[in-house]
């Protein structure tokens, strides 16, 4: 019995609906018309809101809280603080490791940062429980912040040994070298800014908990609230349709996850909790902030000696986080000597969290600058410099790329852009008042990979459904899931429907890092490949099956229907065929784990990162790549950035849909136009307190901001990187557009601004 | 809750009547109000619809002056064919201004009496001290994130700078405020902090604002409003500055100019002293650029804000030259 022929099939991609078509995303009608139901818009019976107090000091301790008014105004339910809301248990961190702490509390006492959530007033209505929340008295003792990387008490932090990078003796190879740069980059805490606020609705019915929240990781949560609460993991359900935005802030189950779900097991009623617009800059971390110096010493024809690259990011006073800051330096050029440090300070700030690129795109912000530097102070181009030190292999591990089309994507690029035209020297290109500079920067990110699971149904009215725990938050997963499902099975693309965003489907890891597609491809390929396998099999056997006496050895399945491949013999709708052999359904479960896989592995799998595969695993290293062409305008008189022209050429494998990882990197583009001009939080040093935490004051680029921008795709299928060729797509784009962008000023003005955001000021 | 009383008032005398009680506050397109009482800043205890009230929304433009009633909408005002041929300054403030959802929404008397986005004023669970909510209180703003913050008109009491955009090419013509039983000019309606920072308007208890009128001119007629933001759209000034200009017959020699800046100064701010430098002078760059800084005398910064200092005088450069070139 043959399986179905997938390289007949994607032969086939110029199709719409096949694997590599550009096929409109299937949940767009849904969003456009209000249909699509988003997580806090479930209506439930009994649904109470609660509304969280946050601390108003940085550092110090509650010493006294006073609800008594607060208890008594009209529809309060009940004041959670830190001494009444349940105990719960400590739960493990997102690689399985146990809490140090045996019981976790939601609710501070200690404060480690203005914001900290310090109480919580559930209500029958929102409106009363704003209204209560306000009416809280609150004492503190405060005791000093630190409140950022400058602050004078912030000293040199923590070394952290695991992100230290050496080869060579890059220190000494740099002092001889006849060509030195050294300069400082700095990146300011930036938030996710997801349209859509964290919140959830959670619901108890016995020791069964019910949670509708929006979550890039529904199994990652599902097993968080399970040991907060000491229940069975089967017993947590998480429902996540629909994501507005999650840029890498919705893969964890946070505090105030935690307050709504301990406030509806105490009330024994569901419970709404939405954060405002101001919490969603205090609850949960952004990018941290950043310092990187890079040093540079090379030949005077231009050839790298050394890279000396040291890092600091901020975390927090109650937690870690780690930017790894030399992930970019290590292998972006060829380099015989090398060295990476990095520390990270602890300040009184929620504790960081992963935004787009985590690592890479701060990274790529020193290392992209910094040869820009030096190929101004060589007089070489900066493109001309990049190739001049091309790595053609990884620096670092000394393995083979597994593909790597960055000198394609420099060569696509250049020619679109017209980069051969560019007036060397700084300063030289202008209109009225405006000077026009050109900037070139590269960008990568690593293939992420994980394993997946799904579950794919054949029904008898021969639609198919695709089942599974991972989620769409925009990116395209319903979509590219529903041509991996059509193209495999050979049924159109309309009669198969992708049901996602429950915890209760077939597992899947955390959609973080670019893994999403890469792995649920091939878990759906493969179910896919399954059932389609278990139809023909059928086919061939049963004997209610009008095929069965055509004594054949395989058959064929396109456009829904089943044939034999030459064309004899009968020809059969799947509804018609499910109909004679009297079948309601053929179900296949299918996962890209080896079958020896014991099931706690499988737990640990899908509910930690723990077992995530290494992108240097084995022979290969595997990235995706990408070169940015960007033009600027600045005013003279104003000191005011445009960006006026993008042209990036990507390397992401093979696309499954071209539509919408041009999307995807258009989105990552303008996010890192806004990092390069616009976006920084804010912190008021005497309060330790960000001030603009709202969608006017935190500035993101609107339209108007966004000139036309110009993909090229140059990718190949990299058969190392996943089952049908793909790397990832999601973070890419946003890394290396920030330096693209200040190298632009930089050609446009003489001046060098090494730190985010180019605002004006900087500038006139 | 915080309970407050609805009124919808159906005509202007209902409105003034209900404006006069105490704690009582008017709601035209609401997109200033209701943010602020979202942000716990405005606590009305009475709101007084007045967006029904019929035939306080008409535009009435002659050579001789615009009327625009004050529950016009900013996109038509923006929009306008005469406004933008006769004040064009008006129209491109105004075009220039929040967003299209925004300006489709206000109205030309919320959009006056617009408050300070000061960030310390917007959040006062966190910043208690504020002496434009809380007189007395003292100001959160000095010492703190100043960035936005005014360098003219500013005292110890408060350092906020008036946001919006329209005002500035109003007092630029001399627009008056009619206030209905008095008129009075918009630059005398806008008040500085002094040591009065709650005090923002020349205006009482009872009162409501009823139109705007803008004398016409040739300077009005010759004239634009430039805007320096950190982005595109959707954001309120760094510096912006409403420039008219009149020539004289040879085309180069100012026979009237009007100057006002945005966005650095406590209240819309006229800037004479820059209109008497150019008054009867030959236009040249250097001229302009040299008579400009003269705005900035009395500028005082408060670090984050300095630049201001350097970015106003090239606005107002920018807008006189462009007005000059399209003689
Ligand atoms: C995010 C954002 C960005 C913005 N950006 C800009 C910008 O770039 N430039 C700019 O100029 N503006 C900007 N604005 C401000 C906007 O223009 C004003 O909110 C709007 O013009 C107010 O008009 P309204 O009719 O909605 O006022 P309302 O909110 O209804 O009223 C505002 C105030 O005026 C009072 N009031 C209303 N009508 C009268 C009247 N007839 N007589 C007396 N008092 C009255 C009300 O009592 C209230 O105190 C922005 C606003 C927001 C929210
Ligand atoms: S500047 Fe004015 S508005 Fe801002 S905090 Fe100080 S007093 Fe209040």
């Amino acid at each position: 019995m043959t399986v179905h022929d997938m390289k007949h099939a994607a032969s086939d991609s110029a199709h719409l609906e096949a694997v590599g078509g550009r096929l409109s995303r299937v949940d767009g009608p849904a969003k456009i018309t209000g249909a699509a139901k988003y997580a806090f818009e479930q209506q439930l019976e009994g649904l109470t809101h609660a509304v969280l107090v946050g601390a108003t000091i940085a550092a110090g301790k509650v010493s006294a809280i006073d609800s008594r008014a607060a208890e008594t105004a009209p529809g309060v339910l009940a004041v959670l603080t830190p001494d009444t809301i349940m105990e719960l248990k400590g739960a493990s961190d997102w690689f399985g490791n146990p809490s140090p702490q045996p019981t976790y509390n939601p609710l501070a006492r200690e404060v480690s940062y203005s914001g900290q959530h310090i109480a919580a007033v559930v209500a029958e209505t929102f409106e009363q429980a704003v209204a209560a929340a306000a009416l809280l008295k609150v004492w503190y003792d405060e005791t000093p912040a630190i409140v950022d990387l400058s602050d004078g008490k912030a000293g040199d932090g923590i070394p952290i040994d695991a992100m230290t990078k050496e080869w060579g003796d890059a220190q000494a190879a740099f002092a001889a070298a006849p060509v030195r740069i050294c300069a400082a980059y700095n990146t300011p805490r930036e938030f996710q800014a997801a349209m859509e606020p964290h919140g959830l609705i959670a619901r108890w019915e016995g020791d069964e908990l019910t949670i509708w929240e929006p979550s890039q990781w529904l199994d990652g949560m599902a097993r968080t609230y399970a040991e907060w609460f000491g229940v069975p993991f089967e017993n947590v359900r998480l429902v996540s349709p629909y994501i507005g935005g999650g840029f890498g802030s919705k893969a964890l189950a946070l505090a105030h996850s935690a307050v709504a779900a301990a406030a509806a097991k105490m009330l024994g009623r569901p419970v709404k909790l939405v954060l405002n617009r101001p919490q969603n800059f205090t609850s949960y971390g952004g990018r941290a902030a950043t310092r990187q110096t890079v040093a540079i010493g090379a030949d005077r024809d231009g050839r790298i000696q050394s890279i000396v690259h040291r890092g600091v990011n901020e975390t927090a006073v109650d937690g870690m986080w780690v930017e790894p800051l030399g992930s970019v330096t290590s292998i972006m050029y060829a380099t015989p000597n090398f060295s990476s440090k990095q520390n990270v300070v602890r300040v009184n700030t929620v504790v960081p969290g992963a935004k787009r690129a985590p690592g890479e795109n701060p990274s790529a912000f020193g290392i992209e600058c910094a040869i820009d530097e030096l190929a101004y102070e060589l007089g070489i181009d900066p493109l001309e410099m990049r190739l001049i030190n091309y790595a053609e292999q990884d620096p670092h591990t000394k393995k083979a790329w597994s593909t790597r089309q960055l000198r394609e994507a420099f060569a696509a690029g250049a020619e679109a852009f017209g980069w051969a035209k560019r007036p060397p020297e700084p300063r030289s290109m202008r209109d009225g008042h405006q000077l026009i500079g050109w900037g070139v920067a590269a960008g990568t990110y690593p293939v992420r990979r994980a394993h997946g699971e799904a579950v794919v149904k054949i029904l008898g009215d021969g639609s198919v459904e695709v089942e599974s725990s991972s989620i769409d938050m925009g990116q395209g997963t319903y979509t590219i899931l529903a041509q991996t499902a059509a193209e495999t099975l050979g049924v159109p693309v309309e009669r198969v429907s992708v049901k996602l965003g429950d915890s209760h489907f077939a597992r899947a890891g955390v959609t973080g890092g670019s893994r999403l597609a890469g792995v649920m491809t091939g878990a759906v390929y493969k179910a896919a490949g399954q059932a389609l396998d278990e139809l023909i099999g059928l086919a061939l056997s049963d004997p209610r099956s009008p095929f069965q006496k055509l004594q054949a050895n395989t058959l064929q399945v396109r456009d829904g229907r089943i044939a034999s491949p030459r064309g004899e013999g009968p020809d059969l709708s799947i509804a018609e065929f499910m109909a004679a052999v009297g079948r309601d359904r053929i179900e296949a479960k299918g996962d890209t784990l080896p079958a020896s896989t014991t099931p706690q592995e499988r737990y640990k799998n899908y509910t930690t990162i723990a077992m995530s595969i290494p992108h240097t695993e084995g022979d290969w290293s595997r990235y995706s790549w990408c070169a940015h062409f960007v033009e600027v305008r600045v005013d003279e008189d104003f000191g005011t950035v445009r960006v006026s022209r993008v042209v990036s050429a990507l390397d992401s494998g093979r696309l499954y849909n071209p539509k919408l990882a041009e999307s995807q990197w258009k989105g990552g583009i303008i996010m890192g136009i806004g990092q390069a001009l616009l976006e920084e939080g804010i912190v008021d040093r005497r309060h330790g307190r960000i001030v603009n935490g709202n969608f006017a004051d935190y500035m993101l680029p609107t339209n108007a901001d966004v000139p036309d921008l110009q993909t090229i795709s140059v990718g190949i299928p990299d058969p190392h990187s996943s089952a049908l060729g793909g790397k990832g797509v999601g973070e890419l784009a946003i890394v290396g557009i920030a330096p693209a962008i200040a190298n632009a000023v930089f050609h446009a003005t003489g001046k060098r601004v090494r730190d985010l955001p180019i605002t004006l000021e900087k500038l006139i | 809750m915080r309970d407050f009383s609805y009124f919808r008032a159906d005509n202007i005398e209902a409105a003034r009547n209900a404006a006069a009680l105490p704690g009582a506050m008017l709601l035209a397109g609401g997109t200033t109000l209701i943010d602020l009482a979202k942000c716990g800043v405005a606590e009305p205890s009475t709101v007084i619809d007045i967006s029904h009230i019929d035939g306080l929304n008409a535009i009435d433009v002659t050579a001789d002056r615009a009327v625009i009633g004050a529950l016009a909408r900013m996109s038509h005002v923006a929009d306008n064919q005469q406004v933008k041929s006769l004040f064009p300054a008006v129209s491109e403030a105004l075009w220039q201004a929040a967003s299209a959802q925004l300006r489709n929404m206000a109205s030309i008397g919320g959009n006056l009496m617009q408050r300070t986005r000061c960030p310390y004023f917007r959040d006062p669970q966190n910043f208690p001290a504020c002496n434009k909510r809380a007189p007395g209180s003292g100001c959160s703003a000095i010492g703190g994130v100043t960035r936005g913050h005014a360098v003219l008109g500013v005292s110890e009491a408060c350092i906020a700078t008036y946001p919006g955009d329209l005002a500035v090419a109003l007092v630029a013509f001399d627009a008056e405020v009619d206030l209905g039983e008095r008129k009075l000019k918009v630059e005398d309606f806008f008040l500085a902090p002094g040591a009065t920072a709650e005090r923002e308007h020349d205006i009482q208890p009872g009162e409501v604002i009823t139109a705007i009128e803008i004398p016409g001119s040739a300077a009005a007629r010759r004239s634009t409003y430039i805007k320096v933001r950190d982005r595109q759209s959707y954001e309120f000034a760094a510096a912006s500055a409403a420039v008219g200009l009149e020539l004289e017959g040879d085309g180069r020699t100012v026979r009237d100019i009007r100057v006002a800046l945005g966005g650095v100064a406590t209240k819309p701010w006229r800037v004479r002293a820059v209109e008497d430098a150019l008054k009867g002078k030959a236009l040249s760059e250097d001229t302009i650029r040299k008579a400009s800084e003269l705005a900035m005398e009395g500028a005082v910064d408060h670090g984050a804000n300095h630049y201001k200092i350097a970015l106003a005088p090239r606005v107002i450069a920018r807008a006189i030259l462009k007005l000059g070139e399209t003689a």
